[in-house]
C-alpha cells in the first residue's frame, strides 16, 4: 500500500507556484513512506508519479474566483473533476485533464484527492500573493490531515 | 444587407500555452484573421538585463517547460562565439544528446497528446486513451525516455540546471550513458510505430508556399548548431540574423510579428528542416520517412505530424549514435573570459529557430539581450495558412470550421507560452 503527494505548478507564474511551496513545507511532516513528487503541469510526469500507488493527494493552483486563498478539497476518487477551476494554462494539459487520463489508462490511485488553493495573481514572476501566503498554514494542515487518514485506512 | 458571420475561439485547447483565434466573415468572404496572443511584458529579456552572462543559461531554460534545452543552447552559442570560445567534441555531443531528449520529449507529447486525436476524431488525449490505451501508453514512454536523458545529463528534466556557459557542470561518464542504450532502442522501435501509425491519417490537402527557414550544417540534421538557410537560397550566419528577419508590434498581439526583411513571410520547424536537410537523416529515419510517403520537401502542414513522427526516430537513433560516439572530456568545461560586445546564437527547438542576441559589457555584465522564439517567427505564416484555408472551406458549419482551424494551429505545434511567455484561442462569423 503506498500514498503519494504531488505539487503541481509553475514557480514562475506567482500564485501557480503554491502548489510546489505547500509540499517543500510538508516534507518534513508527511507522515513515514508517502512518496513526494512535484512538476510542472505535464501529462506523464503526473500519471508517473501515480504509479504504484493506491492513494494520492494532489496539490494545485485554482483558477481566481473572488476568494483569494480559499482552500478546496476536490475528490477525484470515482468522478471527474471540473476541470475549469483547475489551473491548464502554460501548458496544455491541466491536472482534472491529467487525471482523466491516468483513470482512462486505468493508473489513477483507488483515492485521489486533490487541494487547491484559489490563486490572486498568476502573472510572470516570483512569489506568491499576500492571500495565498496567509493560506499556506490551512492548506497544510489540511493536506496533512488527508495523508494520516490515508496512510491509517491503507494500514489497515 | 451585408452578413457579417464570426467565428470565435476564446480557449485554445491542446497548444503549449493560451491565445485567441478570430476569423470574422463579411458577406461569406474572409474579412480578418487574427491569432491573438496575450503577451506579458517581455519578462526574461529584461530580466536578463544586469545579470552576468553567466546566469543567461539558467536564466533563459526558465521560459519554457517543453523547451528548455533550445533556449539554453542558443545562450551558450551566443555568448561562447562572443567570447571566442569553441567547446570540445565530448562536451558538443552531450549538448546534441541533451537536445535529443528534448525533441524526443516534445514531438512526443504534441504527436500523442495533442494532435493525433484531432486526426482520429476525439476531443483530446482523454479519449483516445479510452479506446487507444496502447497508443497513448506508448506516447508516454516514448516521452518519458525524452525525460529520461534530459535528466541525466541536464541534471533535471524540466529546467535542466547543468549547462553552463563553456561546458556543463559536470559531465557523465560513459558508464552513466550506457544506461540509456536499451530505453532509446525501445524509444526508436516505439517511434518507428508512431511514423506507421501517423501516416495512416487523413491529411487534408493544403500547401503553404512560404520561404522555409532553417538551420543547416554539413555533417548532420540540425540541432545544436548550423548556419540560417532557406528554401529561397538565403545562407547566412547567426550573426546576420537580424540583416535578414525583423519584428514588429501589432497591436492586437502582445507578441512581435517576424518577416524577412522586405516583407516575405517565412516559417520555421519540421516542414522546413525536413526540406533543407532530409539528406542528413540517418538511414533509418529516411527510410520510415519514405515508408510513409515522405519523399522530397513536404509543404503540407497537416503532414507536419508525421515528419515529426520522422524526427521522433532520428533523436532516437542519433541520441544512440552519440552516446555510442562520447568519450569522457578532461574537464566538464572549458574557462570563458567574458568580452565586450554582441553575440548571436542559433539552434532548432522542436518548433523550429531560435535566435538569441546578448550585449556584454567588459566584465560580463549583460547589457541587452534579445530573444526571438520559433512561435513568434511563425505567426504570421499561421495567420496566412488559416486565412487560405479559411477562404477554402467557409461553406462549412461554424462548429466543423472552428475544429479545422484548431487542428490548423496546432499543425505548428505553437509554444504560446514560449512566443508570448502565454495563449486562448477564438472563431467569429
Amino acid at each position: 500500500m503506498r500514498t503519494v503527494l504531488v505539487g503541481v505548478g509553475n514557480e514562475l507564474r506567482g500564485d501557480d507556484a503554491v502548489g510546489l511551496r505547500l509540499v517543500e513545507l510538508l516534507r518534513p511532516s508527511v507522515p513515514r513512506g508517502v512518496g513526494i513528487f512535484t512538476c510542472d503541469q505535464e501529462p506523464s510526469r503526473l500519471i508517473e508519479s501515480f504509479d504504484g500507488a493506491d492513494a494520492a493527494v494532489v496539490v494545485d493552483a485554482l483558477e481566481p474566483a473572488g476568494a483569494p486563498g480559499a482552500v478546496r478539497r476536490l475528490d477525484a476518487s470515482d468522478a471527474a473533476l471540473e476541470s475549469r477551476s483547475l489551473r491548464s494554462s502554460t501548458h496544455a494539459f491541466g491536472v482534472a485533464d491529467t487525471i482523466e487520463l491516468a483513470r482512462a489508462l486505468g493508473r489513477l490511485p483507488r483515492r485521489t484527492v486533490v487541494f487547491g488553493v484559489e490563486g490572486a495573481d498568476f502573472t510572470a514572476g516570483f512569489g506568491l500573493s499576500v492571500p495565498v501566503r496567509e493560506a499556506l498554514g490551512a492548506a497544510a494542515a489540511a493536506i496533512l490531515h488527508e495523508l494520516e487518514e490515508m496512510t491509517c485506512t491503507s494500514r489497515r | 444587407m451585408a452578413e457579417r458571420r464570426t467565428i470565435r475561439t476564446d480557449y485554445l485547447a491542446r497548444v503549449e500555452g493560451e491565445g485567441a483565434l478570430t476569423v470574422v466573415f463579411e458577406d461569406g468572404h474572409v474579412e480578418d484573421v487574427e491569432l491573438r496572443i496575450f503577451e506579458p511584458p517581455r519578462f526574461f529579456e529584461a530580466f536578463l538585463r544586469g545579470r552576468g552572462f553567466a546566469e543567461a543559461p539558467d536564466i533563459t531554460a526558465r521560459i519554457c517547460g517543453i523547451c528548455p534545452v533550445a533556449y539554453q543552447t542558443s545562450a551558450v552559442n551566443a555568448l561562447e562565439s562572443l567570447c571566442g570560445v569553441e567547446v570540445p567534441e565530448p562536451i558538443r555531443i552531450l549538448r546534441r544528446l541533451l537536445y535529443c531528449g528534448e525533441w524526443i520529449e516534445s514531438h512526443a507529447l504534441h504527436v500523442y497528446m495533442l494532435h493525433a486525436p484531432d486526426f482520429l476524431g476525439y476531443d483530446g488525449a482523454i479519449e483516445l486513451a479510452r479506446d487507444a490505451p496502447d497508443a497513448v501508453t506508448r506516447g508516454l514512454a516514448l516521452k518519458r525516455t525524452g525525460n529520461d536523458v534530459m535528466t541525466l545529463i541536464g541534471g533535471r528534466e524540466i529546467h535542466p540546471v547543468n549547462v553552463r556557459v563553456g561546458g556543463f557542470y559536470r559531465a557523465p561518464t560513459r558508464r552513466e550513458l550506457r544506461t540509456l542504450v536499451e530505453p532509446l532502442e525501445r524509444a526508436r522501435e516505439a517511434a518507428l510505430q508512431t511514423v506507421r501509425w501517423v501516416s495512416e491519417f487523413d491529411f487534408p490537402d493544403r500547401d503553404v508556399e512560404c520561404e522555409l527557414v532553417a538551420l543547416v550544417h554539413p555533417d548532420d540534421y540540425p540541432l545544436e548548431r548550423g548556419r540560417i538557410a532557406s528554401t529561397l537560397g538565403l545562407d547566412i550566419a547567426a550573426a546576420e540574423y537580424d540583416e535578414q528577419f525583423v519584428e514588429e508590434h501589432v497591436a492586437r498581439s502582445n507578441a512581435l510579428h517576424s518577416h524577412r526583411r522586405g516583407g516575405g513571410t517565412y516559417l520555421c520547424g519540421p516542414l522546413a528542416r525536413f526540406a533543407l536537410n532530409e539528406s542528413r537523416l540517418s538511414p533509418v529515419a529516411r527510410e520510415a520517412a519514405r515508408e510513409a510517403g515522405l519523399d522530397g520537401p513536404c509543404r503540407n502542414p497537416f503532414r507536419s505530424i508525421v515528419v515529426r513522427s520522422v524526427e521522433l526516430v532520428y533523436a532516437c537513433d542519433e541520441a544512440l549514435r552519440l552516446v555510442d560516439a562520447y568519450e569522457e572530456p578532461e574537464t566538464a568545461a572549458v574557462p570563458v573570459t567574458p568580452a565586450a560586445g554582441t553575440g548571436y546564437g542559433v539552434s532548432e527547438a522542436p518548433r523550429g529557430l531560435l535566435y538569441h542576441r546578448y550585449r556584454l559589457d567588459g566584465d560580463g555584465t549583460i547589457a541587452h539581450a534579445k530573444i526571438v522564439p520559433p512561435t513568434s517567427q511563425n505567426q504570421v505564416a499561421i495567420e496566412e495558412d488559416l486565412r487560405a484555408l479559411v477562404e477554402a472551406h467557409a461553406a462549412l458549419p461554424d462548429e466543423e470550421l472552428r475544429a479545422l482551424c484548431e487542428q490548423s494551429i496546432r499543425n505548428y505545434d505553437p509554444c504560446i507560452s514560449c512566443a508570448t511567455h502565454f495563449l486562448s484561442l477564438q472563431v467569429l462569423r
